[in-house]
């Protein structure tokens, strides 16, 4: 961890216009929940299935998509990462930092802003809120290794990774069941399931599973972005 | 003493080869490297600083190699050719951050005396995002000096660059390399490469055309055969002059004037006045049609 790379990642991900695109679906998260509450829509099953639908498989990885490639990608596209690279710093610190960089905000903009949607409209009825919580930070972690990765990995990493979100998370995992499986939505659902009482919320994946592949696919993506990272050529216009 | 030694580079991207074979020692002093644009330059360049693979051969400093090892970066300081730096830190944050990077035991002293020698502490504290081209590339200087580091690659430093910040760029480079520092610059610029290096290194089309002092760069440019347009007063009489004379190896008579190949560049320059006077023939124009840089190129290339 290299906190003058986190201190550089963080204004330029909180200064730029970025911070309002992160600020903007939280808020509407939390309208939703007040204006639930206010009516009284907010028995059990309607509330899980907000934080489910809304925050669970919207929010957290739309704001992973865009902290995580946001934290290392424009950087590489424009050239500043040479002034980092240039450091005697280990490839590995600078991927680690910028993760932690991605979760912070993540958790910020994502984990807790369920929270307090969940708190508006149930309480801790049926632990339903801490247990979301706590899969929208699982889920937060792995999807922002995966989309730093990708960052790293790919000038289009912004779009790559939102058709994942949308076209395998939602879209196949909605068609085919085998799919469904293999998402990260599903995994944190999962651990999610196995918190709380709730009957609405039902996953497909095996608790231990889902745990175990949530910690591989994190993983594996931090080593990927690491080894990228050390032989990433710079392009040149000459 | 630090060096930089290539021994016989190549990069290809797919099919295209970008860098042939190129072997080259930089030592102490002002290096600098000349090509047209396209030549390959950046890329040898990044192959220098670490940031770019050699498809074959090797790129060392003082025996280490510079691929995939961050250590280097402690003796060697980059300045990159494109503009973006961080537009949202000020300058003095910029290099304060560089400094800390580097993990300098005092990073504000480091990055006030860096600011200090390319001269920006008038505008320390505002934001890079609002600096000109030429502050820019003065606060870039000063990102890859805060270590105070024995070799210097700049790619393309002068760029952008009004006259005065280019005089003043260049007392920098001097001083830098008058404390025996290792420099190597990029330039298309003949002028500029002259003015400034010790050690020039010419690259075309990715190959090693040249490499010498700048006299023996010079001698080599302007020792080839030069086209030259004339218009006088009678032509046909000029070329008969000519060719009787010996100076020029080939004369043509074209609709807009003598179209004439001199051998030896000097003495045509000083013969051709004689020997229209003796002719009796008036001198109307007399233009040097292939000066451009790409022509010294290619026939450094051809060579």
């Amino acid at each position: 961890m290299n906190s003058t790379i986190a201190m550089i990642t963080f204004r330029s991900m909180l200064g730029r216009k970025r911070a309002l695109l992160l600020l903007g679906l939280p808020l509407i998260l939390l309208v939703l929940a007040a204006i639930l509450r206010a009516t009284g829509n907010n028995d059990l099953d309607v509330s899980s299935n907000v934080l489910q639908q809304f925050g669970l498989a919207t929010l957290l990885p739309l704001l992973a998509l865009i902290a995580g490639t946001g934290v290392i990608g424009p950087e590489i596209d424009d050239g500043q990462i040479m002034y980092v690279l240039t450091k005697p710093i280990p490839r590995e610190v600078i991927v680690l930092t910028k993760l932690a960089v991605a979760i912070i905000l993540v958790t910020v903009f994502a984990v807790v802003p369920t929270l307090l949607a969940g708190l508006v409209l149930v309480g801790t009825t049926a632990e339903v809120t801490p247990a979301f919580t706590v899969g929208v930070l699982v889920g937060g972690v792995a999807y922002s290794a995966v989309f730093v990765a990708l960052g790293v990995a790919s000038r289009n990493a912004a779009t790559i990774g939102l058709l994942y979100a949308l076209v395998w998370e939602s879209l196949l995992g909605s068609f085919a069941p085998g799919a469904k499986s293999a998402s990260i939505q599903q995994w944190s659902l999962s651990v999610t399931d196995a918190l709380t009482s709730a009957s609405p919320v039902e996953s497909t994946v095996n608790l231990t599973v889902a745990i175990s592949l949530l910690a591989a696919v994190t993983a594996v993506a931090t080593f990927l972005a690491a080894f990228r990272l050390r032989s990433l050529t710079v392009a040149s216009a000459d | 003493m630090t060096e930089l030694i290539l021994d016989k580079v190549s990069r290809w991207y797919g099919n295209v080869v970008a860098v042939n074979g190129v072997s080259m020692k930089v030592g102490p002093g002002v290096t600098g490297l000349l090509g047209p644009n396209g030549a390959g330059k950046s890329t040898l360049i990044h192959m220098m600083g670490g940031f770019l693979q050699a498809s074959s051969g090797s790129v060392t400093l003082d025996g280490t190699p510079l691929w995939q090892n961050p250590d280097v970066y402690r003796h060697l300081g980059l300045v990159p050719e494109r503009e973006a730096a961080y537009d949202f830190l000020t300058g003095e944050q910029f290099i304060g951050a560089m400094a800390k990077l580097h993990k300098l035991p005092d990073p504000a002293a480091a990055a006030r005396r860096a600011i200090g020698l390319v001269e920006m502490d008038y505008a320390a504290d505002r934001q890079i995002g609002n600096y000109s081209k030429g502050m820019k590339q003065r606060i870039k200087m000063a990102s890859a000096l805060v270590h105070d580091p024995p070799v210097l690659l700049l790619d393309e430093p002068f760029n952008g660059m009004d006259p005065r910040q280019r005089l003043q760029l260049m007392d920098l480079i001097r001083r830098m390399a008058d404390e025996g520092r290792t420099i190597l610059f990029s330039s298309h610029i003949l002028e500029e490469v002259e003015r400034l290096a010790t050690h020039i290194e010419v690259i075309v089309a990715g190959r090693h055309a040249a490499s010498g002092d700048f006299r023996k760069i010079r001698r080599l440019m302007t020792d080839r055969p030069h086209i030259f347009l004339v218009r006088s007063s009678d032509d046909r009489r000029l070329a008969a002059a000519l060719i009787a004379d010996g100076s020029a190896r080939s004369v043509q008579l074209t609709e807009k004037g003598l179209q004439i190949e001199a051998v030896d560049f000097q003495r045509f320059t000083w013969l051709l006045p004689q020997v229209s006077r003796d002719a009796d023939v008036r001198l109307w124009e007399v233009s040097p049609a292939d000066e451009s840089l790409e022509s010294v190129f290619s026939y450094l290339v051809a060579r």
